[in-house]
């Protein structure tokens, strides 16, 4: 990395401790090195964007910081616990960190309230009553609370994916992490998905979003990174990398991005 | 809700009033239709037809006169005269009619067989208590222990006024029933724990699960059985016994243990890696995910083989015949082993089929209505 990219990267609300903090991360699958000396900063309150090629190690960088996949080389520093074997730190940052994935991952044998209440009742010990009350809070902040009682196989895509939503803010999390959260989806569907993400960003949540929508990105992005082959190649505002890309790599990817549209 | 009322909106807009849905021709459902399309589509189709519906309502009519008609009920003082004069036109009844207790109850003391019979109802309300969705709370358990205890203290007795009957003497269906009963309430809660191990990371379980199961799941049932009758005593120290039946009891939990392991771990393996996934993200512990998620929806997905495993072994404690046990098949051949009653074969058999069938058939049945049920969030 170059070193102004280096200092884009840590630039924002630098007052703070960072929430999430990469740290020269080497991971391989195997022989494939999928994620070389990857280094991120993200502020507490910091909306990043991440996007690149498929195949480019942007899924497998925020998997890295819940310990969904665990890193060979580096530091992972989050919420001021350094990710390492240690269960009990892994369990305390879980509990921090909220998970959106691609394919909504929801209990299919558990009512959409029973899939909010879970966690809070059996990680947080929260009395069932309480845990319902704000389950259906935030039922009602990604507007279906009419659907609690119903199981997740008859909700479309797109209320699947605000159940996953409205499951991992039950958590009360610090940090949300969403993989993708667009990408299965029909595009009648997505507008839904991408509002109520704008709607969680507009609350101050520290947001990483793998994503290709470069309209939410716009919109609610501090940052955006591209990646490409394990690396991050350029950090930026929105502004910065969709209008003035420094890279080959960057501008050929935006080039089929939006010959994609 | 505000999306569907925009959508008609929409459909109304652009396309006219839709036509009326019309109903499919005549000819084409119903039981006439259905007939023609299947039994009567060709001449040869209708020949086939016909010639198998007479030779079932031949079959059906010598059945009900053999079985019914013609059958002897019962004869005075094992005189099988009657039964014999038949020369096989007929069923004959009355050997279940002077035998039925010892199928039932092999060769337990006649005047203490209602203690079996007790038993054996205790064991049906039992199953049929566990069977109903509304008892299944932590006191199921409760009821459990409490009914095994009271058929433990009815069968060997010595306490209340009834006088101790040793575990040689128990025998016939009741010995069906114990065996079957604790060997799967016992294996499934084993299957479940080796097909967890067999997944697991640490490998000293993961190579103790997959021995177990490779080792048991390699010799057949009966040479378990005789390891367990004619070995395993070899190896106690002088003097101590353990009871014959329980040895018998042990090697079917293990055998049975090692089957419905490898279906459960099938189930295990059908769940998706994103189950796995958003339960770790959430930060469930791993028994938090293996007891709230992934159990609850890979039992649900073999509940087929599951009940298949079950059915098999129900009717495979049999077996135990070898080693001298005498359970509901074998005191139903010993019943004839006597002279008057030798050539009578049939009408046992079929009588202890009966009652295996229905055993059988409820579990097939109850586990088909439990599997529409479970699996209703699959509905849409």
């Amino acid at each position: 990395m170059s070193e102004t990219m280096e200092q884009v990267a840590s630039a924002a609300r630098t007052d703070a401790p960072p929430a999430i903090l990469l740290d020269k991360v080497n991971k391989w699958f195997g022989a494939l090195h999928v994620l070389r000396d990857v280094s991120l900063s993200v502020a507490p309150g910091e909306r990043v964007v991440v996007c690149g090629p498929s195949g480019s190690g942007k899924s497998t960088m925020i998997r890295c910081i819940n310990r969904l996949e665990t890193h060979q080389e580096g530091r992972i520093v989050v919420d001021g616990i350094e990710l390492t074997d240690d269960v009990k730190a892994l369990d305390a940052i879980r509990r921090e960190v909220g998970m959106v994935f691609q394919s909504f991952n929801l209990f299919p044998h558990l009512t959409v309230l029973e899939n909010c209440t879970l966690a809070p009742i059996w990680v947080r010990r929260m009395p069932k009553a309480e845990a319902e009350e704000l389950a259906m809070q935030y039922l009602e902040r990604v507007r279906i609370p009419e659907q609690a009682k119903k199981y997740p196989g008859q909700l479309s895509g797109g209320q699947q994916q605000r159940v996953a939503i409205a499951r991992a803010l039950c958590m009360k999390p610090k940090i949300m992490l969403f993989d993708e959260p667009t990408s299965a989806l029909d595009p009648e569907m997505i507008k839904e998905v991408l509002d109520t993400m704008i709607a969680l960003a507009e609350t101050g949540m520290t947001m990483i979003c793998v994503t290709h929508e470069m309209g939410f990105a716009r919109t609610v992005a501090d940052r955006v990174v591209f990646m490409d082959r394990g690396e991050i190649v350029e950090v930026g505002t929105p502004t910065d990398i969709f209008e003035n890309p420094q890279t080959d790599r960057l501008k050929l990817f935006l080039s089929q991005i939006l010959r994609g549209h | 809700m505000g999306d569907v009322t925009q959508k008609i909106e929409l459909g109304t807009s652009v396309a006219a009033v839709p036509e009326a849905p019309r109903s499919p021709p005549m000819a084409t459902i119903g039981p006439i239709a259905w007939l023609r399309a299947n039994l009567f589509s060709s001449w040869l189709s209708t020949a086939v037809t016909l010639l198998l519906l007479y030779l079932v309502i031949r079959w059906a009519v010598g059945l009900v006169d053999w079985g019914i008609i013609n059958a002897v009920w019962s004869v005075p003082n094992n005189q099988t005269q009657a039964c014999r004069e038949l020369k096989g036109t007929g069923a004959c009844w009355a050997v279940i009619t002077e035998k039925h207790r010892f199928i039932l109850f092999g060769t337990y003391p006649y005047e203490e067989q209602w203690r079996p019979l007790i038993s054996i109802l205790i064991f049906i309300g039992l199953f049929i208590v566990s069977a109903m969705r509304r008892f299944w709370r932590k006191e199921l358990a409760l009821i459990w222990i409490a009914a095994l205890s009271a058929i433990g203290i009815l069968m060997w007795g010595g306490v209340f006024g009834m006088p101790y009957v040793p575990q040689e003497r128990w025998g016939g269906l009741v010995i069906t029933l114990i065996l079957a009963t604790f060997g799967l309430a016992f294996a499934f809660p084993l299957s479940i724990l080796v097909a967890l191990g067999r997944r697991s990371q640490l490998p000293a379980i993961k190579v103790l699960c997959v021995l177990y199961v490779e080792l048991i799941r390699g010799v057949p049932l009966i040479s378990l059985l005789f390891m367990a009758s004619v070995m395993f005593p070899l190896f106690l120290p002088e003097g101590m016994n353990i009871d014959k039946l329980l040895r018998a009891q042990i090697a079917i939990i293990l055998f049975a243990g090692a089957y419905l392991a490898e279906v459960v771990r099938g189930g295990l393996q059908a769940l998706p890696k994103g189950q796995y996934e958003a339960a770790d993200a959430l930060g469930l512990s791993y028994w938090q995910k293996t007891g709230l998620i992934v159990l609850p929806q890979a039992l649900r997905l073999v509940i087929p083989p599951l009940v298949n495993t079950f059915i098999g072994f129900f009717k495979d404690t049999s077996l135990v015949l070898i080693i001298g046990i005498f359970d509901l098949l074998t005191a139903g051949k010993t019943a004839i082993i006597e002279p008057a009653w030798q050539g009578f074969g049939v009408e046992v058999y079929l009588t202890v089929g009966a009652i295996y069938f229905v055993f059988c058939f409820a579990m097939s049945k109850y586990s088909q209505s439990l599997e529409a049920e479970l699996n209703r969030h699959r509905r849409r």
